[in-house]
């Protein structure tokens, strides 16, 4: 057992197209629950349809992958429209069980046989990676980095596109949240009563911010879908979700850098535990437990991590204790 | 105090002749409602038949717990719906309108439970009340100096306000440090960042101690005498008694009676529904018809 391998690995996918991805979509979940407040438990759907806009218009008719990323962004706001509708003017928490229960049903029906002429049912899309490959400016074939950090020119590609647009899209988020635009935001997480009483709109902020976020989301699956080239249904159940608050509360929620820093550390985390479960059972450590076990044992090791991390830093890693500590009521 | 009576005589002048009856009409009304009525399944919890508020007065709305007076605030603001009803603000019929286009109409309304947005400054909490704000449309949010300067006025009328309600050195505090008495002053002032015509304080004295109260008392009669209409719910008899002009008594949801404080005091009807309980049961607050 090499312990310094597992190291270099984990922090090598730390930085990795997956990681920018959770980072991305996190992104928007940040918009949502950190800055507003809005209670989305359901964001793998942004990130379903996202990979579904490009896998349909890619793999299926053919078209170019930034039309492909257009559906996306159109299939993300019908669906933030469709969804904040009946449930924005409602308490958050209505939202936050509508959100989980809408990502499912969508992915039952984009698994369904009578999807399936779109969607292929549960076989899912393939080859959808072409497109987005062609117009890599890196060398596919090439690697490149230093030391351990060393990536294929594919997936150097997707890790510059994806870290490019969390860039983009957190400093997007700075611009807003430092402007009075953002200062309703806020004041919507606080007490959307009181924003109400000064002449503001809510629904309509609510409802942009669901739209945003969304989006970003549906951008995330978009460069899922040409990242791993081939997309099923079941790789949006409502865990990659759950992974995403992860990834926000362990970065800390409502800074515009914490979906960023979570989800490297996320991963690095996910990678190093599931490596040295790995290790110490080749070498004969784990006698109790076989190859499946470990997928579990895993989880519930991050899940430990995780539980530590909100008892002793609630706030995130870079959060703000002073304004954690503050009582909302 | 010996300038307030001065203006409570003065904004009385605008009361001589009306009679003190419930439903009464006023020489210039600057809210009518008609026949507003709201029911929590069999409970009708408000029920007026007909009200006016008497533009540039202060206003007190009192009644035992339970009278409706938390529910038709919320009506009258739009956090609420009525089952029936018309009223009209300033000539304009607003009923059916949403809590924020009722405070764009300029009616302005404050909480019972204070809603401070803690963890924002003060100075935060003061520019939100700012209204038709460029930066706080999405796409204009993004071009800083197309708000940069309407954000300059902003806070130097913020500034201002924090002053005159002692707050200036809390600019930069979180409004979640601020004592109870503070959120109040707070969000008086935040809801003058509005500039409202009207404004409806929910039990502005509920939680403050009395060291602030005269302070406070001075705010309100303040906001009368720059010409605002003040209409509030209150508990506290000698604060009511002290600076309404004006008095009207709810009862299970009706109007019972209004008149001027002195009215008010000999009213049968009143001190039966009212000041008689009023010992045991004002502290019980009415959180629970709101």
């Amino acid at each position: 057992m090499d312990i310094l391998t597992i190291l270099a690995e984990s922090a090598r996918s730390a930085v990795g197209p997956v990681a920018a991805i959770y980072a991305l979509a996190a992104v928007g979940l940040n918009l949502h629950f950190g800055y507003t407040g809005l209670l989305n438990f359901g964001q793998v759907g942004f990130m379903l349809v996202g990979a579904y806009g490009v896998g349909i218009s890619v793999g299926v008719y053919g078209l170019p992958v930034l039309v492909g990323f257009a559906v996306s962004l159109a299939c993300a706001v019908v669906l933030a429209l469709l969804l904040g509708i009946p449930t924005l003017r409602l308490r958050s928490d209505y939202l936050a069980i509508s959100t989980i229960a809408t990502a499912e049903v969508l992915r039952y029906v984009y698994r369904a046989g009578f999807a399936e002429p779109l969607t292929n049912g549960v076989y899912g899309l393939q080859n959808l990676s072409a497109g987005f490959r062609s117009i890599n400016p890196f060398e596919s074939a090439e690697r490149y980095g230093f030391g351990v950090f060393n990536f294929s020119g594919n997936h150097l590609w997707v890790m510059v596109a994806t870290w490019s647009l969390v860039g983009l899209f957190a400093l997007l988020t700075w611009m807003l949240m430092h402007s009075p635009w953002g200062r309703v935001i806020k004041g919507i997480r606080e007490d959307e009563d009181a924003v109400r009483s000064l002449g503001k709109n809510v629904f309509a902020y609510k409802m942009q911010v669901l739209v945003l976020g969304g989006v970003i989301g549906a951008l995330a699956g978009g460069m899922m879908a040409v990242h791993q080239a081939a997309i099923n249904p079941d790789q949006f159940k409502p865990q990659v979700s759950f992974f995403l608050w992860a990834i926000l509360l362990l970065g800390g929620a409502g800074r515009v850098l914490g979906p960023l820093i979570g989800s490297v550390v996320f991963w690095f985390l996910m990678n190093f535990t599931d490596g040295l479960l790995r290790a110490l059972g080749s070498e004969g450590y784990l006698p109790f437990l076989s190859g499946p076990d470990f997928g579990a044992i895993q989880l519930a090791f991050v899940g430990l991590l995780l539980v530590l991390l909100i008892v002793f830093r609630p706030q995130g890693l870079i959060g703000d204790r002073k304004e954690m500590l503050i009582n909302v009521k | 105090m010996s300038s307030d009576e001065t203006t409570v005589s003065g904004a009385e002048d605008r009361m001589a002749g009306v009679e003190p009856v419930p439903g009464v009409g006023k020489p210039d009304p600057v809210l009518v409602a008609d026949g507003v009525r709201r029911s929590f399944g069999g409970l009708t919890a408000v029920d007026v038949e007909h009200l006016e508020v008497q533009r540039g007065t202060i206003t007190a709305l009192i009644g035992p717990n339970g009278a409706g007076k938390s529910t038709l605030f919320n009506l009258l603001t739009g956090f609420d719906r009525v089952d029936q009803g018309r009223w009209s603000f300033d000539g304009e019929a607003i009923n059916g309108r949403r809590g924020h286009q009722v405070a764009r109409s300029g009616m302005v309304r404050t909480f019972q439970l204070t809603k401070a947005l803690t963890r924002m400054s003060v100075l935060d909490n003061m520019l939100l009340g700012a209204q038709r704000q460029y930066g706080e449309r999405m796409a204009g949010a993004l071009w800083r100096p197309g708000w940069r300067k309407q954000e300059a006025a902003n806070t130097e009328r913020a500034m201002a306000l924090l002053e005159r309600f002692r707050l200036l050195d809390k600019r930069d505090d979180m409004a979640g440090s601020l004592s109870g008495g503070q959120r109040k002053l707070l969000e008086m002032a935040r809801s003058l960042m509005t500039e409202p015509d009207m404004i409806m304080l929910d039990e502005p004295m509920a939680g403050v101690n009395p060291a602030l109260v005269q302070s406070l008392l001075g705010h309100i009669t303040s906001l009368r005498d720059e010409g605002r209409t003040v209409l509030f719910v209150e508990h506290d008899m000698d604060v009511i008694m002290g600076i309404s002009d004006w008095i009207v008594v709810l009862a299970q949801g009706r109007v019972i009676a209004e008149g001027r404080p002195s009215d008010i005091k000999s009213d049968k009807q009143v001190i039966d529904a009212y000041l008689g309980a009023q010992e045991d049961e004002a502290e019980a607050g009415e959180g629970d018809d709101g």
